[in-house]
């Protein structure tokens, strides 16, 4: 091997198509098309009493109104709840466009089509609803009292109530010997991508066939569901992700109302149709996540271990659950992180309010949950004055107990057993990272300066490369180059690199021969979808044992035409040639050539694949029993379950002693996905993590008021955090292989956003002496919070009140020595 | 997010520009750089039956440097006014100022005489424009007038030009010498509009302070100046007795603005805020020569 392309950070082969212009994204294509644009719902909550479109019709350029009436058969029934689960009770899906009720601002409930976007606009300020408002829920607190209902037949709003255990946590903790209780909550954001959602359709009257194009993060799902939706042969329908600009989840959820509609209208005109979303619909009729009130209780031993976790969370889900209670679940299996937790019970209520329903945004639940471990983590610290590092260490799951099963059911139904990590490493890497053990002299430094600074810490464990599935097809040209295709999609995380890398790896070609399609159900029409850190994980290896598939054939067939032994070859650089004797070889073209025996020469090369050419054996068919023409191969990987990525995170902060703005002055990242295809893809993957994740702790909230509005829909007012807010990102990186796939590699895309919001919580309380229990928190609440706190309505950290009794500096280590009561 | 259907003039002068807007009146909106009418358009908040786009009007982008004040046309970009050395030379706030504005793109497009006349009561522009007792200078077909900065302000996005007029120019009047300036605001992210913001003005002879003034962002309804000399005049500017006259400044400055509370802030928060950017600019004033430059 020439050159090792697997695990070295080469540069992204998409970028420079992407940089300069050259992607292809929903909006770039059909430009001939229709375009559709939607009235929707001003209220949270209310009856449609009448749609007027009278003075719209009239418009010149429009070429369609509809309602909901209008919709046929299964178009106009609700749509599909995507992944049932036995604890949803209450599962609820809405309608392509609101049939009699709306349930929160933005559903759709007119579809205009037209000549443009202007002219559909037009028309739809012109269209008068007339609504009779009912009272909305908004906000966990009014879900929980359930006074008030978002669906007159589910009780209480609960559409979810989920009770797992392990052990017995009630003799656990009355057991202990120490125990504390959280009240914790975080607020919801979004995935924000830069592109908007976006579907375009053409319909083929003649074929009777349906192509269609959608901004969606599963391409195979979409396909299928709206063949179901419009009663057409799976095989009448094809479906293709073009260049997408970001998903983050909130385009794994399908098929959206726009996915069904746009089709649907392309056949009815029989014209192209497309719909583009705009930020304001994004922010009011997409998905939001990460909304949940916790209290968590945990019981401990006078060292800090662990005895007993009891938990119990409030979800918001918004108005519907097509996307099931997957956050819900993630968030109560994964909030253990790298821990034994002595005996755990862990019980949710995955509540209805009148808002944007909630389906998973990058992290998809862990957020919350590492929120919760880690805020009990720092706690125990707290209380018993030992350092927050050693009361994790003291609870690690060490290597040696690996694989580690913690007795749950994870999001994939399948056992929560975690194959690889070794936290003690990662703890110790990341501590020399940040310097954990000299922070407390900086500290004595910075407050001689008048700064005030804290240093706080997070870790989690990331279930990532959920099943069930994922394919790859390789196929090698007679002029050497390989086509290599999945079906999942790309939203810009460098596929078209990863996969190349691995398949010059396997095959032993040159990178720039691989040529990577994503997406595209033309191409491979079994695929699930990317999301949950999945893709390196299962297309990856999908690929890897696709390529080997096409190894193995082009040595049979390159052993033959050279007469030697398949073991005595290999292939450098897209030559196949002998072992120690270099000069005898052939290229992989001419492989390709031979492996597929042709009547027709349509060139030089393919001369010698020609029945003239002499170059067979008379006596075997041209194309053996149990073989096919072509160098071409296929395979699926099929995990038993999914793998268990970690990291540890580290941050300094500063707050302002007087206007309590918040700087992050450090951001260290420690990251285990096992082993790396392309070690700067994963800092990159770490570094927009990180990015969300300082947007969901310091920056993101849905500002909601009590009538179901969203005040901030525009990144003007929700703050998706600028290139000037996000800090350096330190990294290191540990490679824990994990044993469950033929690469050993684990996911990396959600990791950087998880502990993010726990990591500054952490240090903001470090910095401040007081809990912090409430996330995002903006220097108003930082502001706000010591208020209370110097009005004694909050209590102090015993590490600040033991410091200031002492008068001897606020450093942990010597707090570690000290013995507590 | 796409506006309602307008028509499109493009005057190539100020008479043409003044005759449409004599005839289109209360039906149109003058685009010059479209920082803020643009985003207004496209999400439907105003659908003007008329745009008179001033672009391709001659003579407009002009920055013009006299004895008394910077002349800034209403062409003349946020980042041309942020560049021109003249302009800095003669009166350093604009550049102190200026480069809060927005984002490097956004400054590239919108104007200073736009942003004034957009009378946005969190725009940096405005707060200067008062703080440098200045003036607009408005064309219509009836002919020039000239609007002192008290007079010009009417509101949050309200001003006393008249639907006819043309905002040409806007004059900042210079400091006497010896005055040193100094302009902070606090956002929750770089660039966005500020939670609170405040230039000042001190003027300092023979190491003591003669006159003082304060004017600010986001925390008053309409640009607002507040006379800092009673609490800093004949104070020196580098004793001991600065401290306190700043905190007393500062104190000042918050019994003085009428801060509202938003999604982003309290009322409270950006008063204590207000308060502490102003101690902090004023310090900054007399030890710094240039002010914060950011």
């Amino acid at each position: 091997m020439t050159t090792q392309m697997f695990g070295a950070p080469i540069r992204r082969k998409e970028d420079p198509r992407l940089v300069s212009g050259g992607g292809r994204y929903l909006d770039d294509l059909g430009h001939d098309a229709l375009a559709a644009a939607f009235v929707r719902s001003p209220h949270a909550h209310a009856r449609i009493v009448e749609v007027d479109a009278g003075d719209a019709v009239d418009v010149e350029g429009v070429v369609g109104i509809y309602v909901h009436e209008d919709l046929p058969g299964r178009i106009g029934e609700p749509l599909p709840l995507l992944i049932p689960h036995p604890t949803l009770t209450h599962g609820r899906t809405g309608y392509a466009l609101a049939r009699d009720e709306v349930n929160h601002v933005g559903e759709p409930v007119v579809m205009v089509v037209a000549t443009d976007r202007y002219v559909a606009e037009d028309a739809c300020q012109r269209i008068r609803v007339t609504y009779e408002q009912l009272p909305p829920v908004v906000g966990i607190d009014a879900a929980r009292e359930g006074a008030l209902l978002v669906h007159d037949d589910v009780p209480g709003n609960i559409a979810a109530h989920m009770l797992q255990e392990v052990g017995d946590v009630e003799s656990a903790l009355a057991a202990s010997p120490h125990t504390l209780t959280l009240e914790l909550d975080i607020e919801r954001s979004a995935c924000t991508p830069m592109e908007g959602r976006g579907v375009y359709a053409r319909w083929d009257d003649e074929r009777r066939e349906l192509r269609l194009w959608s901004s969606t993060q599963t391409s195979t799902g979409v396909r299928a569901a709206v063949a179901a939706k419009l009663d057409l042969p799976l095989a009448k329908v094809e479906c293709i992700a073009p260049d997408v600009g970001g998903g983050f989840g909130v385009k794994i959820v399908h098929p959206w109302p726009e996915e069904v509609l746009v089709p649907w209208a392309a056949r009815l005109l029989g014209r192209p149709v497309k719909f583009t979303e705009d930020r304001r619909e994004h922010f009011i009729s997409a998905a939001h996540e990460r909304g949940q009130l916790q209290t968590v209780t945990v019981g401990f031993d006078d060292d800090g271990r662990l005895l007993a976790l009891d938990v119990k969370f409030w979800h918001d889900n918004g108005a519907y659950t097509p996307y099931g209670i997957i956050v819900p679940i993630i968030t109560s299996t994964q909030l253990l992180g790298p821990y034994k937790p002595g005996a755990y019970r862990c019980e949710f209520w995955s509540l209805y309010t009148n808002t944007v329903l909630v389906t998973p945004y990058r992290g998809a639940g862990r957020p919350q949950g590492c929120f919760a471990m880690e805020r009990a983590m720092d706690a125990i610290a707290d209380e018993l004055g030992i350092d927050r590092t050693e009361v994790r260490s003291r609870n690690f799951i060490l290597p040696s107990q690996m694989p580690y099963d913690h007795g749950l059911l994870f999001q994939d139904g399948r056992p929560l057993k975690y194959d690889s990590g070794d936290f003690p490493a990662s703890l110790a890497k990341i501590k020399a990272l940040v310097g954990w053990d000299d922070f407390a002299a900086y500290r004595v430094e910075a407050e001689a300066e008048g700064r005030r600074v804290g240093l706080g810490i997070g870790c989690y464990v990331e279930g990532t490369g959920v099943g069930p599935y994922e394919g790859g097809h390789i196929q090698i040209e007679t002029s050497g180059r390989v086509n290599v295709s999945t079906g999942l999609t790309s939203q810009g995380q460098g596929h078209e690199t990863v996969f190349a890398q691995i398949v010059a790896e396997e095959l032993g070609v040159r990178l720039e021969d691989v040529h990577v399609t994503t997406g595209d159900t033309r191409k491979m029409a079994y695929a699930v979808g990317t999301f949950a850190s999945r893709a390196a994980v299962m297309s990856g290896s999908a690929i890897a044992l696709a390529a080997r598939n096409v190894r193995a054939k082009a040595l049979r067939i390159a052993a033959d035409a050279l007469e030697v032994s398949p073991q005595d070859l290999e292939i450098v650089e897209g030559t196949v040639r002998v072992k120690g004797a270099p000069a005898t070889s052939m290229s992989l073209g001419t492989v390709s050539v031979l492996s597929n025996p042709l009547r027709y020469a349509f060139d030089e090369a393919a001369q010698a694949a020609t029945q003239f050419a002499g170059t067979f054996d008379p006596d075997k068919p041209p194309v053996a029993e149990d073989d096919e023409p072509g160098l071409e191969g296929r395979d699926f990987y099929s995990p038993t379950q999914a793998t268990f990525a970690n990291g540890m995170h580290a941050a300094i902060v500063e707050t302002d002693p007087v206007t309590a703005e918040i700087r992050i002055l450090r951001y260290c990242v420690v990251h285990d996905c096992g082993t790396m295809i392309n070690p700067m893809i994963v800092e990159g993957q770490v570094h927009g993590g990180v990015a969300q994740g300082v947007g969901g702790a310091l920056y993101e909230r849905m500002a909601y008021d009590e009538s179901g509005q969203l005040l901030n829909a525009s990144f003007m007012d929700f703050l998706v955090p600028y290139a000037s807010e996000v800090p350096t990102i330190e990294t290191d990186h540990l490679e824990t292989p994990s044993p469950l796939n033929p690469l050993g590699i684990k996911g990396a895309g959600e990791a950087g956003c998880i502990p993010v919001s726990a990591v500054i919580a952490s240090a903001i309380e470090d910095a401040e002496g007081f809990p912090i229990s409430r996330m995002p928190i903006s220097p108003n609440d930082l502001w706000e919070l010591r208020r209370q706190h110097a009005a004694g309505e909050i209590p102090s950290l015993h590490r600040a009140t033991r410091s200031a009794a002492r008068d001897a500096g606020t450093t942990e280590a010597t707090e570690a020595k000290e013995t507590t009561a | 997010m796409k506006p309602a259907p307008f028509v499109h003039h493009a005057p190539r002068t100020v008479g043409e520009a003044a005759a449409v807007l004599a005839q289109v009146g209360h039906d149109g909106k003058v685009l010059a750089g479209g920082q803020s009418l643009v985003p207004i358009l496209n999400m439907r908040l105003a659908s003007p039956a008329h745009l008179v786009d001033i672009n391709g009007v001659e003579g407009l982008d002009g920055i013009d440097v006299s004895d008394e004040a910077v002349r800034v046309g209403a062409l003349a970009r946020h980042a041309a006014l942020a560049r021109s050395e003249d302009a800095y030379a003669a009166l350093p706030l604009l550049r102190q100022a200026t480069l809060n504005v927005a984002h490097p793109a956004i400054r590239n497009r919108g104007t200073t005489v736009g942003s004034i006349a957009h009378a946005d009561p969190a725009g940096e522009m405005p707060a200067v424009l008062a703080l440098c007792d200045g003036v607009v200078e408005a064309v219509s077909a009836r002919g020039r007038r000239e609007i002192g900065w008290q007079d010009f302000f009417a509101g949050p996005l309200e001003t006393t030009l008249q639907a006819d007029e043309l905002a040409v120019a806007v004059r900042f009047g210079r400091f006497p010498t010896g005055t040193r300036t100094a302009f902070r605001e606090s956002a929750r992210r770089h660039g966005d509009y500020a939670l609170a913001g405040v230039g000042v003005m001190v003027t300092v002879a023979d190491g003591v302070v003669t006159a003082a003034r304060a004017s600010f962002v986001s925390v008053t309804d309409v640009p607002s100046v507040l006379d800092l000399g009673p609490v800093l005049a004949g104070t020196e500017a580098s004793s001991e007795s600065w401290g306190a006259a700043v905190d007393s400044a500062a104190a000042a400055v918050r019994d003085h603005v009428q801060p509202e509370s938003d999604i982003h802030a309290t009322s409270d928060y950006r008063r204590m805020l207000v308060g502490e950017l102003t101690r902090r600019v004023l310090v900054e004033s007399v030890t710094a020569a240039e002010g914060d430059r950011r």
